[in-house]
């Protein structure tokens, strides 16, 4: 039976919403298949405002991806904000997709890709709205299976109660496989029901499904054991990794919005994983091994996708875009393709090096010279040997002298406060750093127009990181830490004017940081905040500090722990972690090691240039680097007239 | 360089576009049709588009109109044909005319716009449009980015009348059972009164209140002739004086 589409009701209500647009659908490259011609239809969700979720490139992917495939339907939903929430509510229009309008409860399967816990509220709105029971233990064979992913889900243990499964790594094959899984299931006529559909996925090896395993407490609240409940489920879940990106050329065509959206260019992603070996980076870690695109990919890649969305601009997309080991070849071949063409050319996350400044100037050969960002994440050299972060106080200086000489006005450092073993020294460091990179620009330029912004936020210690063991530091010692650093800048007479100054306060990191490393039990908490009214925890004008105190302190109670049991709490070697089950390929012995040695200011080297340092991934998951150089050129196309 | 003046429409969901989306769809489409644009000079080179007159978000339109500045010479029917397969359906373009007259946005006077009520019957409608045009004055209050402003709707307003459905954009809502058509024509006057600024005059001045809101459509703009109260096509000019431009060459 065809469904029907909640168009007709909902286009009433869009009059009074602010930006209607962004629930219309019809944007370019968007799909609309019959549901009728289709057995397998998938519901996808980006849980953050329309305007964020659209250009992300997870979901734009799997769209494609089963889209592609015969018989397979997938459509999009995002949150709806709370002018149209309240209104959907009271005109009972549930959870709907952009795409055909059809409520999401109706699809097979309902996949919510998760960048940041602080969407977990949005979930349950989601579920809620779209008439699906927010316990997974509640639903029946009529509803979707819910399926988290994105990097949140490495440790789905907070929303274990809401999702029925979670998929960890790389979504292009593993939405496939459960695809078949579910298709053969319909078609023997759904034996065994939804805990049957549920156990298939399950016995893969690669679907976490939380029912089938109990978690078991000991005394002072820490986890005894994560068991399995029922034979045939594996005991460890793999990661997914797709090993060659030129067999994965997606997005090929990216969806145009007609809403304005936060990342308006054509995408693409150069390379995945990262070796360097940054101990807070989650991404880093979770996405082992690098597995670069190759250079005539990528050239064939941004051909194809300005020609089917009109953008003005690349971004080279990675976790460290300058270590793409083709970098300089891409950059210059783009950049003389496009040079007639007004298109613009961005590589986001590049390290500290003067090599980065030749490849901006390519980059910006006739645009205009503004801004340039670096990130050294730490203020002194001990804590950038903590954290890994390879980079000297002199690398930085000498970087930022080639910059200002080459026409750059502006300089962003990007820091974190709160690493571990971090001290107030470690911090104000920041501030002579800014002042050495002001100096230096006004003598290489020498102009007294120069400028430098600090941009600092608190650091949230990450599951399958060598710092999920680490205690975070308080809200109050965040705040009062950077009140410090700003006075000491603030205070400087020659330099401090020149100094930008911008800053998170520290007390979303510690919600988020609850979130990251909490177990089943902090489900309790999200469930009171959502019911509480939390929504939009990502967005500083709808977070709510107190709310979620106020809830963590009733909800975790009875469980005898607490917010700073979850996060100023050290944690030791033997303690089981609640996503210990959660196979990132990671060895946890070697991140225990660098763990060590991170408390020992001992830095490990990049493992594309240097031998294997056991880290676990490649022979856990039969993976392995896959770098160039290909040797083969970027070819310049001739525009068909 | 040549310039050409196009017609385009807003209809059914994409009305809720809003003119800087409508503007970036555009300029997207502009760059996939490859159309060969003539740029601003600057910093941030922007190709030469104007904009007359916008309908507001969420009001559909078959009548919008744009003038694209072209380097090389391109036929305005098949530029039309480009363009309107490069943009989402409901964003539609209806027209393209080579221009050979100035003074293209004066010649905007005013629109003619269906309002559709739905759940109001016609007889209800009738009475209270005879109840507004009766009136001197209706004064309606709107929110501006200025802040809330006062002002006459009834002045500007040339024609409204009870209407027969049978236009655009009446297809894609499900007709409750009594449903009202009001056309309306409106001089282009300042401060600019909108179809919701004569939707508010009639409740305020007639007592007509809608159950649903009103769909509004933008069915012409162009010279108004105030012997018939009709809205004629802006572009008449243009298409009149193509061949004695042709026969000049370049107009540019």
């Amino acid at each position: 039976m065809p469904v029907e589409s909640v168009f007709p009701r909902l286009e009433a209500l869009l009059p009074h919403v602010q930006k209607p647009i962004q629930y219309v659908g019809g944007e370019l490259n968007s799909t609309v298949k019959e549901w009728d011609d289709t057995d397998v239809r998938w519901a996808l969700m980006y849980p953050d405002a329309y305007e964020v979720g659209l250009p992300n490139q997870g979901v734009m992917i799997l769209y494609e991806v089963l889209n592609e495939r015969e018989g397979v339907l997938a459509e999009r939903t995002y949150s709806v904000w709370p002018d149209l929430e309240e209104l959907m509510r009271e005109h009972r229009v549930p959870q709907f997709t952009v795409d055909a309008h059809r409520p999401v409860g109706a699809f097979d399967l309902f996949g919510v890709s998760f960048s940041t816990e602080l969407g977990y509220t949005n979930l349950l709105t989601a579920l809620d709205l779209a008439g699906i029971p927010l316990d997974a233990a509640d639903r029946t064979e009529d509803h979707p299976v819910v399926i988290a992913g994105g990097h949140a889900a490495f440790n789905p243990e907070p929303i274990a109660d809401f999702v029925d499964c979670a998929v960890v790594g790389d979504g292009e094959q593993a939405v496939l496989e459960i695809t078949e899984i579910v298709r053969a299931w319909k078609a023997e006529g759904r034996p065994g029901g939804r805990e049957e559909l549920l156990f298939r996925l399950a016995r893969t090896g690669g679907v976490y499904v939380p029912r089938f395993y109990d978690v078991e407490y000991l005394a002072d609240g820490r986890i005894a054991r994560v068991v399995p409940n029922r034979s045939g489920v594996p005991w460890r879940v793999s990661k997914h990794t797709v090993m060659d990106l030129d067999e994965w050329p997606y997005p090929k065509q990216p969806l145009v919005p007609l809403a304005e959206t936060v990342h308006e260019r054509m995408s693409v992603e150069i390379f995945r994983g990262c070796t360097r070996g940054c101990r807070f980076c989650q991404a880093g870690m979770i996405t082992r091994p690098v597995r670069e695109r190759s250079i005539t990919g990528i050239g064939e890649m941004v051909d194809k996708g300005l020609k089917n969305t009109g953008f003005e601009e690349v971004g080279l997309l990675s976790l460290s875009s300058a270590d793409h080991s083709e970098i300089a070849d891409v950059a210059k071949g783009l950049a003389d393709r496009y040079e007639e063409d007004k298109i613009g050319l961005s590589l986001p996350s590049t390290r500290v090096d003067a090599f980065n400044i030749d490849l901006a100037n390519e980059l910006t050969r006739n645009g205009r010279r503004s801004g340039l960002t670096f990130a050294p994440e730490g203020g002194s050299e001990r804590i950038r040997k903590v954290i890994n972060k390879m980079v000297s106080e002199e690398d930085l200086i000498r970087t930022v002298a080639t910059a200002y000489g080459n026409g750059w006005r502006q300089v962003k450092l990007y820091f974190m406060c709160g690493l571990p073993t971090e001290t107030d020294e470690d911090v104000l460091q920041i501030a002579d750093m800014a002042t050495r990179v002001i100096a230096k620009g006004r003598e290489v330029s020498g102009s007294g127009d120069i400028r430098c912004t600090v941009s600092i936020g608190g650091f949230v210690p990450k599951p399958h990181t060598p710092f999920q063991w680490a205690p975070q530091l308080s809200p109050e010692e965040t705040d009062a830490r950077l009140e410090k650093l700003r006075e000491r800048i603030r205070g400087d007479k020659k330099y401090g004017r020149s100094i930008g100054f911008r800053y998170h306060d520290g007390k979303p990191g510690i919600v988020e940081g609850l979130l990251s490393r909490g177990d089943r039990r902090v489900g309790d908490v999200i469930r009171a905040v959502y019911e509480a009214g939390g929504r939009f925890d990502g967005w500083r004008e709808y977070f709510s500090y107190d709310l979620w105190m106020d809830c963590a302190d009733k909800a975790l109670t009875a469980h005898g722990v607490d917010v700073d049991w979850y996060t100023t709490r050290e944690r030791g070697y033997e303690e089981v972690l609640p996503w210990d089950h959660l196979d990132s390929g990671l060895d946890k012995d070697w991140l225990w090691e660098d763990w060590q040695d991170a408390l020992d200011e001992t830095e490990v080297e990049d493992c594309r240039w240097t031998p294997c340092f056991d880290c676990g991934v490649c022979p856990q998951l039969d993976t392995e680097i896959q770098i160039g150089p290909t040797g083969k050129k970027l070819l310049p196309l001739t525009v068909v007239k | 360089m040549q310039r050409v003046r196009l017609r385009y429409t807003k209809r059914g969901r994409l009305r809720f576009t809003s003119h800087r989306d409508f503007q970036r769809a555009f300029e997207r489409a502009l760059r996939r049709a490859e159309v060969p644009m003539a740029y601003s000079a600057g910093f941030t080179p922007h190709p030469k588009v104007s904009y007359a007159n916008a309908a507001p978000t969420g009001t559909a339109s078959e009548a919008e109109y744009l003038e694209i500045a072209l380097t090389e010479r391109r036929d305005p029917a098949l530029l039309r044909e480009l363009l309107d397969a490069s943009l989402p359906p409901g964003l539609d373009v209806t027209d393209a005319v080579e221009a050979h007259t100035s003074g293209f946005a004066d010649r905007l006077t005013a629109s003619e716009w269906r309002l559709r009520l739905d759940g109001v019957a016609p007889a209800e409608a009738a009475r209270a449009a005879s109840a507004f045009l009766a009136a001197p004055a209706v004064e309606v209050q709107r929110e501006t980015k200025k802040g809330l402003r006062t002002f006459d709707a009834r002045a500007a307003v040339a024609a409204l009348e009870a209407a027969a459905d049978d236009g655009p954009g009446g297809a894609d809502r499900p007709g409750p059972a009594s449903c009202a058509i009001l056309r309306l024509v409106v001089r282009h006057l300042t401060p600019a009164v909108r179809p919701d600024d004569v939707l508010t005059g009639l409740r305020t001045a007639a007592g007509l209140a809608p159950p649903v809101p009103a769909g509004v459509t933008r069915l012409a703009q162009g010279p108004l002739d105030e012997e018939t109260g009709t809205v004629t096509d802006p572009l008449a000019p243009d298409r009149d004086a193509t061949p004695v431009a042709t026969a000049h060459g370049s107009t540019a």
